[in-house]
């Protein structure tokens, strides 16, 4: 072709070669590019070693932990009750505050001014006021109606009545705080995600004559759920840290489990760290469902399945150079 | 001779203080596919969008099928209708859009029967029958499974055609169909909109397909500066433009 290059000569004798046997290269074999490696990566892994091993040693020499006493704790029923009474808050709250979030936020982006009005106004208060706040309030709501009733307004005539102090329970006012409290943060993140899709999805189904409801329930937020999936899996976790707010007003939610054990024995660390450990174990399992939810609306839009692989894909490189194996596939962490 | 198809009179649009359609007026017979050509920004997409009551008028009439589009007029005086009855008119249109819109989280067959789905309520296995029919029309009937984005940019306008003929619509607008296709993949969909010229479908397409407006298009329609300027037989238009400014437009395009 062109003699003028020396490379000429070189791809003319490596298809010669091919001919007889196929290289590596055309049995399409996996390229084995090494990573560059830099002694300052090798120091940095080398410190976080140090590190983790000192951490480790810290926590198993200090008697102050009293692992004993969290090993007693772990499964005591007490705590587990708790941990029953956290997930309930969570999953009701989380339920109402979503419900209700995807009506806020879809009322927000109305082209009707009081909608917009409402939900804007709804959302600057309950995002405005601390969490903390209004929890309380909505337990002493006794003091400000001491009747619930129902029926019409301005002093009509009643058709139901309650006592508030045997409605609004703590735990009733733990899960109406929490949820009318993430409702407005939730109807942020709604708002965001029907922004995200594409206006010509709501042109299209409109054109093809789709009722306004139906555009948004079967074009416009099946889409936007790819950018609502990921941010509700974190306000979920948020929201189970919340719920430990509620031991404030009294319900028997996991802090509040550990907290009347420890006033109690005075174990204050070791059952501080049942709790913890509690959380962290509800808040691993979500994430590992968030996982599959997030796959699951992404349907479509799929690059590959392997797509929430490279983060953890790298990091086994990383062991496998240092020598640690995670039990995964030894092709992938020779490469 | 019967009524036309697709009727604008003196329809005016514009956008903020930007006049889109200053008076247009136009005539499409039943069974026609006629062309709209022009440089852009001569309001031709946002005249398809009004014959399709996706955007509202602020002056004129338009009337397809002798029915008056998106009001109901009343001792003189326009009312723009419900939402039922704009959702049921707009049914009785397709559109065919530049970027497609498919829905993304849909496979081809669940895009086509999305409308007889929702908004005739067919069953799902009289949907699903006529759905596949459609996509074997447009000569896709083994893509009935795939995700548009696993399709190529002819593919996915010819779902979207499709998609566009399952409500058996009185007219078909086509909203420049072809330019955001790669130039290989133009063929397959104007031959598309080809064999359904031949079908009695009334048809109006934006485009700037020179070829495919004399050889499929019975009219041309040419517009400049949210105006017609000139209408008429396609050979006629495209071969002797009366207009100065036509003769300029398609020099350019050539």
């Amino acid at each position: 072709m062109d003699d003028a290059r020396p490379s000429g000569t070189r791809e003319v004798s490596a298809r010669a070669h091919a001919i007889a046997a196929p290289t590596d290269f055309e049995r399409g074999a996996p390229i084995k590019a090494a990573r560059s490696q830099s002694p300052v990566k090798w120091f940095f892994t080398g410190l976080v070693f140090v590190l983790a091993a000192w951490l480790a040693y810290a926590l198993v020499t200090n008697p102050g932990f009293q692992w004993q006493v969290v090993r007693e704790y772990l499964f005591a029923e007490p705590i587990l009750a708790g941990v029953l009474v956290t997930i309930e808050i969570v999953a009701l709250s989380m339920s109402i505050a979503i419900a209700l979030g995807i009506v806020l936020g879809v009322l927000r982006l109305s082209r009707n001014n009081t909608a917009y009005v409402v939900s804007s106004a709804y959302v600057w208060f309950f995002r405005g006021t601390p969490v903390l706040v209004q929890l309380i309030f909505w337990y002493n709501l006794a003091s400000l109606y001491p009747q619930i009733q129902l029926g019409i307004p301005f002093d009509g005539p009643k058709l139901l009545s309650f006592d508030s102090n045997v409605v609004m329970t703590s735990f009733v006012a733990a899960v109406i705080a929490l949820s009318l409290n993430e409702a407005a943060y939730y109807a942020e993140i709604v708002r965001g995600g029907v922004l995200s899709v594409e206006s010509g999805q709501a042109l299209a189904a409109k054109a093809l004559g789709l009722s306004p409801v139906q555009i948004y329930r079967r074009i416009v937020l099946p889409q936007a759920m790819r950018a609502i999936v990921p941010p509700t899996g974190n306000q979920i976790i948020a929201m189970l840290k919340y719920s430990a707010l509620a031991s404030v007003i009294a319900v028997q939610e996991l802090l509040y489990s550990a907290q009347s054990i420890y006033s109690r024995t005075f174990e204050t660390i070791p059952l501080l760290i049942v709790a913890s450990l509690w959380y962290l174990v509800l808040v691993t399992s979500l994430s590992m469902g968030q996982r599959y939810v997030e796959r699951y609306f992404s349907r479509g839009a799929m690059v590959e399945p392997g797509r929430f692989a490279p983060a953890g894909k790298r990091m086994t490189d990383v062991f496998a150079r240092t020598g640690v194996h995670l039990g995964r596939r030894s092709s992938e962490g020779s490469r | 001779m019967s009524s036309p198809m697709v009727h604008a009179e003196a329809v005016v649009k514009s956008f903020g203080r930007t006049p889109v359609l200053r008076g247009i007026t136009l005539t499409v017979e039943r069974g026609e596919t006629a062309c709209i050509m022009g440089p852009s920004g001569s309001g031709k997409s946002t005249l398809l969008r009004c014959i399709h009551h996706l955007e509202a008028i602020e002056a004129g009439r338009i009337y397809v099928d002798d029915e008056l589009v998106g009001y109901s007029e009343r001792g003189g005086k326009l009312r723009e209708l419900g939402r039922k009855e704009i959702c049921r008119q707009r049914a009785q249109m397709g559109m065919v859009f530049q970027h497609f819109h498919l829905f993304p989280h849909m496979t081809a067959l669940k895009n086509v029967m999305e409308a007889p789905l929702r908004v005739k309520k067919l069953r799902p296995d009289e949907a699903a029958r006529a759905g596949l029919e459609l996509l074997d029309r447009v000569g896709l009937a083994d893509k009935a499974d795939s995700y548009p984005r696993h399709l190529s940019g002819g593919q996915q306008q010819r779902v979207a055609i499709a998609r566009a003929l399952a409500m058996r619509p009185k007219v078909l607008l086509f909203d420049e169909p072809t330019s955001a296709l790669d130039p290989e993949l133009v063929g397959e969909v104007l031959s598309v909109i080809r064999d359904l010229a031949h079908t009695g479908i009334t048809m109006l397409v934006v485009t700037h397909e020179i070829g495919f407006a004399r050889e499929a298009g019975d009219s041309v329609i040419v517009m400049d500066q949210s105006s017609v300027i000139e209408a008429g037989p396609a050979r006629d238009v495209l071969s002797n433009p009366l207009h100065e400014r036509t003769m300029k437009f398609l020099s350019t395009i050539l």
